[in-house]
């Protein structure tokens, strides 16, 4: 699966099937700062993604000065 | 698992509410928390005319979206700091968000007020960090432009990211008169400001985010170029660990500090701002703070001018 990571657009290809939950883990992102899109929808930490899935990744956490 | 209203298959589950929601039942769990906001806090009133801060980032847009879908009568108010490629993608998405709902929006443009004040040229030569200088000037022309406009609140997108993450920043260094004005409402302290409100204050960035994916909202998901390594980044990071850890904590931390410990700050005496003597907007001295960087971007450029005469 092809995996887009945004802001960063950066790309990264992994194999196999695993849960949304264990690719953010592997990604190291924190649970509940990223969406997780596949086909313009949103997806669960519980759904599974395949080999031929295309997903986004993007990050939901902004800010300037504190 | 299913959506807890309808019992549809869920696109998104909030750890924080152990709950799951459809698309539609979402939009609809989102809006109904921010018309609660709005009225327990006294946010607004109905007949109000609302200027409504637009970055094109998803916080704000997300907003407009919601008190415009809510019948408040808003206006968007979008700030072109002169940050490149970064303010021109900003204001297209504002602009086309505003045109795509027949809203009106107004633009400042920083290249153009007070002699230009485009946010790099104005760190670059006074030396200030982007963030800083870019702080001064947002708050003087927000204010200026709701005060000029004649509307009655000014409405800004910050979530409870935003606000955990200034109530940790402002604990750790103590600053009292900070966390004394850290609540959702300001009431003008000074004739020239007008009401400040922050109706997202409880909703957390990812809950934003998904409502304005799932709203199909086109927003800038690039971060401006001068917040890498901006403190409240960490700030967040530290509690986004905690959050995972302890599903509720941001959240608590937040109500909990406006229930208890904001009273307490507020209640200390503090002297109102005075009148600033170039623009009459409030000041803390004789000049505000915004009046203080223009003149010094003019002497600077002055100076500049004098040096490079044959």
């Amino acid at each position: 699966m092809r995996i887009l990571l945004r802001p960063q657009c950066r790309t990264v290809d992994l194999s196999g099937r695993r849960t949304v939950a264990r690719l953010l883990h592997e990604l190291g992102i924190v649970p509940g700062t990223a969406m997780v899109i596949r086909n313009d929808t949103l997806l669960l930490d519980s759904e599974m993604v395949e080999d031929d899935d295309e997903i986004e990744v993007r990050a939901v956490i902004s800010g300037g000065a504190a | 698992m299913k959506c807890v209203r309808c019992r549809a298959k869920p696109e998104v589950y909030l750890r924080a509410h152990n709950s799951a929601f459809c698309r539609s039942c979402y939009v609809e769990y989102f809006r109904r928390q921010v018309e609660r906001a709005v009225r327990r806090q006294r946010m607004l009133a109905p007949g109000e005319r609302v200027l409504v801060a637009v970055s094109g980032g998803k916080d704000s847009l997300a907003l407009w979206d919601v008190l415009a879908a809510l019948g408040y009568d808003t206006t968007g108010l979008y700030l072109a700091q002169g940050i490149g490629e970064y303010s021109t993608r900003s204001r297209a998405l504002v602009e086309a968000f505003a045109a795509a709902r027949g809203l009106p929006l107004r633009v400042v443009d920083f290249t153009v007020e007070d002699g230009g004040m485009a946010v790099p040229d104005v760190a670059a030569l006074t030396r200030r960090s982007p963030c800083a200088a870019c702080g001064t000037l947002k708050r003087h022309y927000f204010d200026r432009a709701a005060r000029e406009g004649g509307f009655d609140v000014l409405a800004t997108g910050h979530n409870l990211d935003d606000e955990a993450a200034r109530l940790l920043g402002n604990v750790l260094h103590w600053q009292r008169d900070r966390l004394a004005r850290q609540r959702p409402v300001l009431e003008p302290s000074h004739p020239a400001f007008v009401r400040k409100v922050k109706p997202l204050y409880l909703l957390s960035e990812y809950e934003t985010a998904t409502y304005a994916f799932l709203r199909g909202i086109d927003y800038v998901v690039e971060e401006c170029p001068n917040a890498a390594g901006a403190t409240q980044l960490v700030y967040k990071d530290v509690l986004g660990r905690l959050e995972a850890a302890s599903p509720g904590t941001k959240a608590a931390f937040v109500r909990e500090f406006l229930r208890t410990g904001q009273p307490a700050f507020a209640a200390e005496p503090t002297a109102p701002p005075a009148t600033c003597t170039r623009c009459g907007m409030p000041a803390f001295g004789e000049v505000c703070g915004h009046c203080a960087l223009v003149a010094e971007i003019a002497r600077k450029r002055a100076a500049s001018l004098h040096a490079e005469a044959p």
